[in-house]
């Protein structure tokens, strides 16, 4: 069962769902958690693996030969990315704005561009007690997320029927959670129960249908705010798999990268049955519309 | 014109609330809302948009079915793993497409063209506290940069018609893309993180950013009294590396109570508000910040 753990709004508590979540299923299991919000990886704050891999991030940017470049401008015509530029007949890249397509070496008449490497990331993979991590990290000053998140993405176990594979994605909805919860068979959704909670949650709904995958929601902090997240999931017939109370001494707790659940034992029956209704609701999706 | 920057790394550390007080407390800026992902700024200041725009934020690949030959070179030159082969034709599959046209450039029986692709919405209102820019990126979509790009500029240009001093810019989590399209050129930010190890951890990643793009930060503890060691932890951090803080802000029920009005904390009248509210704290943060943008 390999299932994401998304949210729309940031600072909802999917890292704290997806670590607890692990710690509780890791007797039971192989437990994968896999570290896809390679903007700010926190994973590692609640649990500290031991790293035995680690794995750079490359991808590939132009390299033009300045003596073969009769400043044409073709590549830079040609990129969508806007990283090439002519300059007085010379060409400067922008490496960072550069998405490894290869369509400036393609149309370059002279041959003056070829490919060279360039780091945007690291996956380092390790262990923790018994639960196997893997964590991704985008360089400072890189944008390209999505391809961090898939090389994190691929080193999970390609058959992981009897393993859970917990993924934590970024906040949002946009191509870097597409990349974290794409092909997976449950997306778990994080939300609080206030208007701006409400608002990001919606949206993150109509990333999951847009995947066409089942999802469910999670509240926490609940009793802080108002109603609406209830009343919007009654009417929109999307399940309310789990809650966690407002409480500081949880705050607290997660403050200081404690675990819920071995400071709070008895979270671990909410967390355990959590498991049993995404399996449930995971399991009935797949009946009702098969993998092509 | 000043552009002043609201980020945080982590999110959910306060950044809107905080964004609304200011502007209830400003006077003469423009509004603009760079979270294009997840967008809340609107639903604290009761906007009354004027002009709703498209934005075509990239391209996508089409295949002509009845001319694509199926020799399946586009597959192999496409670097998104975007386009997948029938026993018929090959065919795009949108959500992976990023646009470049390699696949357009290779194909030999010209059977692919790009088309611009709506990615997204822009939007001018007016609210009570100035003009306000903001942006919807449509579910799943990429290049938010470049849409947070456009909101920035527009919010340039109204302040520059109306000569207006500041522009107030509430920007995303994280330290990707659109983040690093906010930050680009702004004269400050204003890192606001929490007492917890994960935003201390995040406000390292985003103070390195704003670092590599030579933006001057400040940083303000939200909820602070939820951790007072990790308050101090973080003040200390913020000694060793010469940050200037910009002041504490106490948890305080009365800003949920704001939110689920639809109003800035700042305005929000509560009849409990004690000296140590997160209203009067935000007024203070603001001085620290408006004193900075001046110096």
């Amino acid at each position: 069962m390999l299932i994401t753990i998304a949210s729309g709004k940031g600072g909802t508590g999917k890292t704290t769902v997806a670590v607890n979540l692990a710690l509780t299923l890791k007797e039971l299991l192989p437990v994968v958690l896999l570290d896809c919000d390679v903007e700010e990886p926190n994973v590692h704050l609640f649990l500290q693996p031991v790293v035995n891999e680690s794995e750079k991030v490359m991808t590939t940017v132009p390299k033009i030969d300045g003596n073969k470049c009769d400043g044409c401008g073709k590549c830079s015509e040609f990129c969508a990315f806007n990283a090439i530029a002519i300059v007085k007949g010379k060409p400067i890249t922008f490496p960072e704005l550069c998405h490894s397509c290869r369509g400036c070496t393609l149309v370059c008449p002279t041959g003056a561009i070829t490919e060279t490497p360039r780091q945007i990331g690291l996956v380092e993979k390790g262990t923790w007690s018994v639960i196997k991590t893997a964590k991704g990290t985008l360089k400072i000053g890189s944008p390209l997320a999505p391809m961090v998140v898939d090389a994190v993405r691929n080193t999970a176990p390609l058959h992981h029927g009897d393993q859970a594979v917990i993924i934590d994605a970024s906040p949002g909805t946009s191509c870097a959670v597409v990349a974290a919860a794409k092909d997976t068979d449950f997306c778990l959704l994080v939300t609080e129960p206030t208007p701006f909670g409400l608002n990001d949650l919606t949206l993150a709904v109509e990333l999951a249908k847009k995947l066409g995958l089942p999802h469910g929601v999670v509240i926490n902090r609940a009793g802080l705010g108002d109603h609406s997240v209830y009343d919007y999931c009654h009417e929109a017939d999307i399940p309310i798999l789990m809650e966690i109370p407002f409480d500081t001494k949880y705050a607290a707790c997660y403050a200081r990268g404690g675990r819920l659940v071995e400071e709070f034992p008895d979270l671990s029956d909410r967390f355990l049955k959590l498991w049993d209704v995404i399996q449930h609701h995971a399991k009935r999706h797949q009946r009702e519309e098969p993998k092509t | 014109m000043k552009e002043f920057l609201v980020i945080s790394g982590k999110g959910g550390t306060g950044k809107t609330s905080i964004t609304a007080g200011f502007a209830a407390l400003a006077g003469d800026i423009v509004l603009a809302d760079c979270d294009v992902d997840a967008a809340n700024l609107h639903m604290l200041l009761e906007p009354v948009t004027y002009h709703t725009e498209e934005f075509i934020g990239s391209r996508k690949a089409t295949i002509d079915p009845t001319h694509c030959s199926n020799c399946r070179l586009c597959q192999e030159s496409c670097r998104f793993n975007a386009i997948t082969s029938t026993e018929i034709a090959c065919t795009v599959n949108p959500l992976s497409c990023e646009g470049c046209g390699v696949c357009s450039f290779v194909c030999p029986k010209g059977a692919i063209t790009m088309h611009d692709h709506v990615s997204g919405h822009w939007f001018l209102s007016d609210t009570r506290y100035g003009p306000l820019v903001h942006a919807r990126l449509g579910i799943a979509e990429e290049n938010s940069g470049k849409l947070v790009a456009k909101v920035r500029e527009q919010a340039q240009r109204i302040a520059q018609e109306k000569d207006v001093e500041y522009i107030l810019v509430d920007g995303p989590p994280g330290t990707g893309c659109p983040v690093i399209s906010s930050i680009s050129g702004v004269d400050l930010a204003l890192i606001v993180t929490e007492p917890t190890i994960a935003g201390l951890h995040d406000l390292e990643r985003v103070r390195q950013l704003a670092g590599h793009f030579d933006v001057p930060v400040m940083v303000c503890i939200n909820k602070y009294d939820l951790d007072e060691a990790y308050t101090r932890k973080i003040e200390l951090y913020c000694q060793k590396q010469q940050i200037e803080l910009a002041g504490r802000i106490p948890f305080d029920r009365n800003v949920v109570s704001a939110l689920v009005r639809g109003i800035p904390a700042v305005a929000y009248a509560a009849p409990s508000t004690s000296e140590n509210s997160a209203a009067k704290a935000i007024g203070d943060v603001w001085q620290a910040v408006r004193n900075r943008l001046l110096a």
